[in-house]
């Protein structure tokens, strides 16, 4: 089970990784998306792979999975949340102003502008 | 009153006149004077102790270990700065209520003064010299919004750069000279280092302390070769220039050249650096007053004159030195203050400050002529006036200075200076108010309302009171020059009187007033040979620097930052894993501790769910729709990953956050391309590729790694499952992580969220404003548009739902600090529920059923978070420390009450707020674009056909 997480994180990581490095914005964005599943699931399994077992405290229950790295993940779902709409909102306004939606600065004179 | 709420009231009081800007501009003015005389009084209820020669103190430990203390120390030094600054603050307020037009946003200029004023207090009641640096930095700030308040003037946003670099450069300067100082002396308390004169000066250290702190003071108080700034600040308005430049800002460095005499003065560097520096200024601002024709610009070159004069006295390092600087504050400050209210009364009235322009105004403006000639008169030196007295004192301490070894330098250029001095006031006076009455004035000069002279009248009865009677004010400065002067030297026995007998002084002035009306006879034929002669221009050197700075830095930074974020993004994953891999092979790698779990079908399918949505995404992206379903296939599983590996609430918010982020994206693709095109060559893909198989080896091989072996110490995890319930009070123990033990966490992280959302909010009004609004206009929508635009089924099936919705919302919320749930889960729950609303019925009917912006939302969370926290403190605990209690109310059961629940009410309103906050903002784009959305749900959009061109048509085959 260990080898299906952490080769899920590699392949996450790596199309992440791909498509964080296109030229236009969205897939730039879901690149990033990606990669923040990957790092999400990289920080929660530092608290290491637990089945059946949720930090909810039960009486006949002495074994819980590791609480800590649950609840900074939960936060950073949510706040991954709010900076994918920034970026979107950025990618988006961009795209709006000069009609062309690459990441990068084009070079001068070849601007493709219709 | 506590040395604490004085120096608040000014920085609390900032945020009311804001408020009251509704209200009216009397209003307005009135809050603000409020205030100060409020922190004025509260400063005069100490006045008993300083008479008495006590200081008052008041400590608040605030990061001890760094030696920095909030701690404020009122003497007699301090009292004198705080009772200029408040007091003539105070008239400054009153006058600026008159001066400032319709036009100008009355409540942000009271915010900006008082937030000045509040700094400026807080640098005089320093005692810690690290809190005196925060202090001093918000000058420099709030300066530098004030003298930039004109924003649609060039010249004073200008102005304000310029006195921002080099007041902000001095202060740089100065935090490395405080840090030495408080290492030598071990203590950065203020208190205690006055106490170690002699070890400070005999550290090989103390020059460069002396140096840099010496930068602060004169780039601060405008002393050459730091003088140009203060002319150009002029831009400003006037109340903000005659409070800036005759009782504060400029005096700021003066005050800390007098609060560190003790320890740093009396050495040869110091006599030679601050005498210097004082001697040129004021010859130098003397010289050019003279010949500036405009009034305020003639104000500002004989205030940095001045200065320097003051400066002088402080550097020569004798106790009679530093009492006649501290005579000469109080003077100057009130006879410039005046100068400068009746040169805004003048520009205010004839409509120009050009003293070419003017003239003849004597019997136009009686009583601005009677104010601005006694003020003048004041400042040329004449007897029975304040500046007499002081400038006598200058001349006295002048004919005992020897500089470079001449006796006669230090006079000779003093009665230069002086002689000069006389010159402009004459000028002043002469070329504005005397002379014949012209007819060309740019509108009818008349006399201001009291409002506008009663300020600068009362300053200029001081002028008159002291003097005529000096030993009034004389018990007050010696009290001032003792603490100035600390245990370092006696206070000296002279007396303050007008006739002093026949001294050198006394010629030296009868020679500067003669010479300055000999200079006004020629003044013409002077000003021809200094318009002939060429000059060193301050602010295009200064502009040559700052340029040449700005040039290095573009060489430098253009070459790594060429705009491609591809590059960026390809370097930093490179770098990232390289460091990984240096680790790896340089560290030791234990042996496995955990043994592999085997996975049952049910993990192996749902991994191959994710890994074939993800592969397929690769090789689909290009298909935005597709990638989009694809990704939301990928957040699903990583969902149910959370389930199966014991994380329900994860589980909860990655769902629900799937769900907002996918409609978030389709809002967006409403505008963007549909497709990507192909681009790149395939060189730079197998590139690409490289990269992030190298990236997805790294993480998988560490995340493998640390699978397999235990912690190396041991998790603090055990504490919090232990902890949860017998000191939270829930039995989740993710979520009493969330809203008690790391509460402080949450609490940033849904301001994080807040400002996110805001500053969604904020692009989309700049989109809106701009360009774009009318492409969005015109914008036709490339997919043909639904029939229905509100279908109803879904209309009817969401307005149901609605209560249930919030109904699951509450529920989740409540059970959140013992089942999994909670305010994060809860929030996301009721924001896809108001969304549906949107998308059913319209984003017109939806936010006109809205009674609260979710601005307010967010903040009312994060108050009501924050309030939690405060609540806290009432019981003398650190902020938010939780506490609970159960209830029981018949016929419930018994139930528990916990101020971490009031908390998790603040997460999930901030949550809420943010979320729809951003959702709306995506919407009102596309609102932009189809303005024809009407205000009524469940229609059939008629326009559908008739909108149909020859073209559709064809396309869809009719």
């Amino acid at each position: 089970m260990e080898l299906l997480v952490a080769s899920a994180i590699g392949i996450l990581t790596a199309a992440g990784i791909y498509l964080m490095l296109r030229l236009r914005t969205f897939p730039v964005i879901l690149g990033i998306s990606l990669l923040t599943y990957a790092v999400n699931v990289f920080l929660f399994a530092s608290g290491r792979l637990t089945v059946g077992a949720p930090p909810v405290l039960r009486d006949d229950m002495t074994v819980y999975a590791d609480p800590l790295p649950q609840a900074l993940v939960l936060t950073a779902i949510v706040i991954s949340f709010g900076m994918t709409a920034v970026v979107v909102m950025i990618g988006l306004g961009a795209f709006l102003g000069s009609n062309d939606d690459h990441v990068d600065d084009q070079p001068a004179g070849s601007e493709d502008r219709t | 009153m506590s040395l604490f709420i004085i120096v608040a009231l000014p920085f609390l009081g900032a945020l009311l006149p804001g408020l009251m800007n509704q209200a009216g501009r009397a209003a307005c003015a009135g809050v603000t004077f409020t205030v100060s005389l409020a922190a004025f009084i509260g400063l005069l209820t100490n006045l008993p102790a300083v008479l008495a020669g006590d200081v008052v103190m008041a400590r608040v430990d605030w990061m001890p270990t760094l030696g920095l203390n909030f701690t404020l120390m009122l003497d007699g030094l301090g009292f004198f700065f705080a009772l200029l600054i408040l007091g003539i603050g105070l008239l400054i307020i009153a006058y600026a209520r008159h001066y400032l037009s319709r036009n100008d946003n009355m409540g942000e200029f009271f915010t900006y003064l008082l937030l000045f004023q509040g700094a400026m207090v807080g640098i005089v009641l320093s005692d810690n010299i690290l809190l005196l640096l925060v202090f001093w930095e918000l000058t420099s700030l709030s300066s530098f919004l004030l003298i930039g308040y004109w924003k649609h003037l060039p010249e004073g946003r200008q102005g304000a750069r310029m006195a921002l670099t080099v007041t902000g450069m001095g202060g740089l300067a100065m935090i490395g000279g405080m840090l030495i100082l408080g290492q030598i002396a071990g203590s950065y308390d203020l208190s205690v280092i006055l106490q170690n004169r002699e070890l400070i000066q005999a550290d090989p250290l103390y020059l460069p302390a002396l140096i840099l702190i010496l930068l602060g003071c004169f780039t601060k108080s405008a002393q050459f070769p730091f003088h140009f700034w203060l002319p150009h600040a002029m831009a400003a308005p006037t109340p903000v220039s005659a409070y800036l430049h005759s009782a504060t800002m400029v005096k700021a460095g003066i005050f800390l050249m007098a609060r560190m005499w003790p320890v740093l003065s009396g050495t040869p560097e110091w006599f030679v650096i601050v005498t210097t520096a004082g001697l040129v200024t004021m010859v130098l601002g003397a010289v050019i007053a003279l010949f500036k024709h405009d009034l305020k610009a003639l104000l500002a070159f004989s205030t940095v004159s001045h200065l320097g004069l003051i400066t002088m006295l402080l550097g020569t390092g004798t106790a009679f030195g530093a009492m006649a600087a501290m005579f000469h504050i109080l003077n100057h400050a009130t006879f410039k203050a005046a100068l400068f209210m009746s040169a805004g009364i003048v520009d205010h009235e004839a409509h120009t400050r050009d003293i070419r322009r003017l003239g003849g105004l004597r019997s136009l403006m009686p009583i601005t002529f009677t104010i601005a000639t006694l003020a003048a008169l004041s400042m040329a030196g004449i007897p029975l006036l304040n500046g007499f007295l002081s400038k006598e004192m200058m001349l006295e301490e002048a004919t005992h200075t020897v500089l470079f070894g001449s006796p006669w330098l230090v006079p000779a250029l003093a009665t230069f200076g002086s002689l000069f001095s006389a010159a402009y006031c004459f000028r002043l006076i002469g070329h504005t108010f005397l002379g014949p009455v012209r007819d060309d004035y740019p509108a009818k000069p008349h006399d201001p309302g009291a409002g506008l002279w009663l300020p600068p009248a009362f300053l200029v009865t001081l002028v008159v009171v002291i003097g005529v009677a000096p030993f009034l004010a004389e018990p007050f400065v010696k009290l001032v020059t003792a603490s100035v002067l600390g245990d370092a030297a006696e206070v000296p026995k002279a007396y303050f009187k007008i006739w002093h007998g026949l001294v050198p002084a006394l010629f030296m002035s009868i020679a500067a007033v003669v010479g300055g009306l000999l200079m006004m006879a020629i003044f013409n034929p002077a000003l021809r040979l200094w318009d002939a002669t060429p000059r060193p221009e301050a602010k295009t050197i200064f502009e040559a620097i700052v340029e040449a700075a700005a040039a290095l830095a573009q060489r430098i930074i253009l070459p790594l930052h060429n705009g491609s974020f591809t590059r960026y993004a390809a370097v930093g994953t490179v770098a990232i894993v390289g460091a990984g891999f240096y680790a790896w092979t340089t560290g030791t790698v234990g042996a496995p501790t955990r043994a592999i779990q085997p996975a049952g079908v049910v993990p192996v399918v749902g991994w191959a769910l994710l890994v074939a949505a993800t592969v397929a995404l690769l090789f689909l992206h290009r298909n935005r729709f597709l990638a989009l379903i694809l990704i939301g296939i990928v957040g699903l599983m990583v969902s149910i990953g959370f389930v199966f590996f014991s994380a329900p609430d994860l589980a909860m918010t990655q769902f629900t956050v799937e769900v907002v982020t996918i409609i978030l994206l389709l809002l967006a693709l409403n505008f963007l391309p549909n497709s990507t095109p192909v681009e790149s060559s395939v060189l730079r893909r197998v590139r690409d590729v490289t990269a992030a198989v190298a990236g997805g080896l790294a993480t998988f091989a560490l995340a493998f790694h640390y699978l397999l072996r235990d912690a190396v110490d041991t998790p603090i995890s055990e504490f919090h499952l232990a902890n949860s319930y017998k000191g939270g009070g829930g039995t989740n123990v993710v979520n009493v992580i969330l809203v008690d033990f790391r509460g402080f966490d949450t609490y940033g992280e849904i301001i994080v969220l807040g400002i996110a959302a805001l500053l969604i909010y904020a692009l989309t009004e700049t989109l809106l404003d701009g360009p774009v609004r009318a492409r969005l206009l015109n914008r036709i929508p490339d997919q043909p548009r639904a029939g229905d635009m509100h279908p109803m089924m879904m209309v009817v099936l969401t307005r149901v739902i609605m209560p249930v919705v919030l109904m699951v919302g509450f529920y989740i919320f409540l059970r959140g600090h013992n089942e999994p749930g909670g305010g994060f889960i809860a929030g996301l729950i009721v924001s896809i529920g108001v969304v549906m609303q949107y998308m059913a019925s319209g984003f017109s009917w939806a936010s006109a059923r809205l009674k609260y912006p979710y601005h307010g939302v967010i903040g009312a969370g994060v108050l009501v978070a924050g309030f939690t926290g405060i609540g806290s403190w009432f019981v003398s605990k650190p902020f938010l420390t939780s506490d609970f209690t159960y209830v029981r109310i018949p016929p419930f059961n018994e139930f528990e009450l916990a101020t971490a629940a009031l908390f998790d009410v603040g997460v999930f309103l901030a949550v809420v707020g943010a979320v729809m906050l951003s959702l709306e903002s995506f919407s009102r784009l596309a609102r932009r674009a189809h303005t024809d959305d009407p205000d009524h749900p469940m229609d059939i959009d008629p326009s559908r056909n008739e909108d149909t061109t020859p073209d559709d048509a064809a396309k869809e085959g009719v």
